[in-house]
């Protein structure tokens, strides 16, 4: 049997969720998929996830795993684990699996695979995973006694894809004891950083720039290009970290996720972490030195050059129309 | 405080992987090596707090004995002494060998903080960090991005996704995973080169047998093309004519 672990939060079911779905269904082959919902009073949650055709959907209810700890989460599924004796657990690669899912797997001494990308399924299956930045794909067996433990990158599956039931799954309840002074992490309330005075999401057209811009002073040539398009500017988290642009314009997993109708990527490698954020993107334009740089991978269109000539070229050509 | 900062030894950023005849590792040979980004993020975080609170700060690896190089350049921005797990079968093992290699390392050290990067350039498998606290009985935090000592606990910033944070506080002894861009790092000086050279890397043995991998690389490949990309070649104005037209023509994404 193979078991889901949903994240939700406050009720609310994290999109992953279904895709994480969509995974175990190809893993599963034969074999029963069940869900687990954790958290607080997350019934709204295990309600949309009975949706799924899966077997069922148990729910672990406490108010101590509300909010998240990585000792109350580890605690609640080391003995949902135990009671429902899966093969796998499959998980989305989220922040919060990345918080807990290798205490997890390192408590019961089991192999985790992080941010798989396929499944090739049967008897022994295997995952694939990105590695060296996504410049090669790794297949992995995972050794040593079930369960086995893996997350799935977001948007790795379609969770329009997962397959629906025709009727509601049964909703069980799991009972776990929880020891409130064994919760050693007291977080405090979620906030942010500042207004998000840019929204990205809702641009048209996005001039991006990464670690291939070099320098500071180069990102006027970026911002030239946006404005020759009527593009915002945006950037690969280190030009964030490195303060040339503000955090808020930082597309990717610890930034905005963007869907613009064109996005253009100077010096861009294509690192997960931002790729997350713009594969929505309609037409993807990169323009990079290395030709194995894996943005080349999802663009539309693709220039293999020095950006400070191709770049100031692209400007002319556009003034001229 | 005591503060162990484990850092990896990885394949440099700009380097092109090629896999080598076995299909399951790559051309090590062709490779030149530098500290992991998010591990030095690590290292940085952990002498600012030597500065601020005194201490010490140890550095760990466990690898190959090539990594004994980021020890030396840890050592010179300001590390106080290094342990290496050495050992070759390093090269090719999972978080799980790692974890435990390093936790056997430092378990008696008497740490009140042990860092390290929230992933590695190379596998990228973000789990060693948390591996070696469980291993060491710590609490933990992921994704740092910043660190508040306090008398007898530590008050995180973790990253949350989508711009949103969150203060954590926990008990120390404690382990943090650090996010890159966290400090602004510091570059070895040559005076902290030739002090270096007088610090101590004490070398300690893998413990055999040791654990047995969970995770084992079954083959390597080049990533799919999910799109078909269209190149546009010739000089820098010829590819940019090229692009403004299929822009205009094709993807009518330009009027």
């Amino acid at each position: 049997m193979i078991v889901v672990v949903a994240e939700q939060q406050r009720g609310k079911l994290h999109r992953a969720s279904w895709e994480v779905v969509a995974a175990a269904q190809e893993l599963a082959g034969d074999q029963p998929v069940d869900a687990v919902v954790i958290g607080a009073n997350p019934a709204e949650a295990a309600s949309e996830l009975s949706q799924a055709a899966v077997r069922a959907v148990h729910v672990i209810d406490s108010p101590l795993l509300e909010p998240y700890t990585p000792d109350a989460y580890t605690a609640a599924l080391d003995q949902a684990i135990a009671e429902l004796k899966p093969s796998h657990v499959l998980l989305p690669h989220t922040y919060r699996t990345r918080d807990f899912a290798p205490t997890l797997a390192a408590r019961l001494n089991r192999g985790l695979v992080t941010d798989c990308v396929g499944i090739k399924p049967g008897d022994k299956p295997t995952f694939l995973r990105p590695t060296y930045q996504g410049k090669l794909i790794a297949e992995v067996a995972v050794e040593g006694d079930v369960p086995h433990f893996v997350s799935i990158q977001i948007g790795a599956y379609r969770g329009d894809s997962a397959k629906r039931g025709s009727t509601a799954a049964p909703i069980n309840t799991v009972v776990v004891s929880l020891d409130a002074s064994a919760i050693r992490e007291k977080p405090e309330e979620p906030f942010q950083e500042a207004k998000q005075a840019v929204d990205l999401s809702q641009a048209e057209r996005i001039v991006a720039v990464g670690r291939g811009i070099k320098a500071q002073e180069h990102i006027a040539l970026a911002e030239t290009l946006a404005k020759t398009l009527g593009a915002q500017l945006a950037a690969s988290r280190p030009i964030c970290d490195s303060g040339w642009l503000p955090m808020e314009r930082q597309v990717g997993s610890s930034g905005q996720t963007v869907a613009p109708k064109l996005y253009v990527a100077l010096g861009i490698s294509g690192a997960i972490q931002h790729v997350v954020g713009m594969k929505g993107a309609r037409t993807i334009v990169a323009i990079n030195k290395d030709a194995d740089a894996p943005i080349f991978e999802i663009a539309d269109y693709g220039i293999v050059g020095d950006l400070f000539e191709i770049v100031p070229a692209l400007i002319a050509e556009l003034e001229k129309t | 405080m005591r503060i162990a900062v484990c850092i990896k030894q990885v394949p440099t950023r700009e380097w092109q992987p090629r896999i080598d005849g076995t299909r399951r590792g790559v051309r090590e040979q062709d490779a030149s090596f530098e500290m992991n980004e998010p591990d030095a993020y690590a290292l940085e975080e952990a002498l600012c707090l030597r500065e601020k609170h005194g201490g010490e700060v140890v550095v760990c690896t466990a690898g190959p004995a090539r990594a004994s190089q980021v020890l030396r350049e840890a050592l010179a921005r300001g590390a106080d002494r290094a342990i290496h797990v050495e050992d070759e079968r390093l090269s090719s093992v999972d978080a799980f060998v790692v974890a435990g290699a390093l936790a056997d390392a430092v378990r008696e050290e008497k740490l009140d903080l042990v860092l390290t990067g929230l992933q590695s350039d190379d596998q990228g498998a973000a789990q060693t960090g948390v591996i070696l606290a469980e291993r060491l009985g710590l609490p933990h935090a992921t994704i740092v991005m910043d660190v508040q000592v306090q008398e007898s606990s530590v008050r995180v910033k973790r990253e949350l996704e989508g711009g949103w944070f969150q203060w954590v506080q926990m008990p120390l002894p404690a382990l943090l995973t650090i996010q890159s861009g966290i400090n602004q790092l510091r570059y070895a000086t040559l005076k902290g080169i030739m002090a270096a050279k007088k610090k101590e890397i004490r070398k300690v043995v893998l413990a055999a047998p040791a654990a047995a991998p969970r995770v084992r690389v079954v083959s390597l490949d080049v990533p799919r093309k999910t799109k078909q990309t269209q190149m546009l070649t010739g000089s820098p104005s010829e590819a940019a004519k090229g692009l403004v037209r299929k822009l205009k023509d094709e993807a009518r994404v330009l009027a």
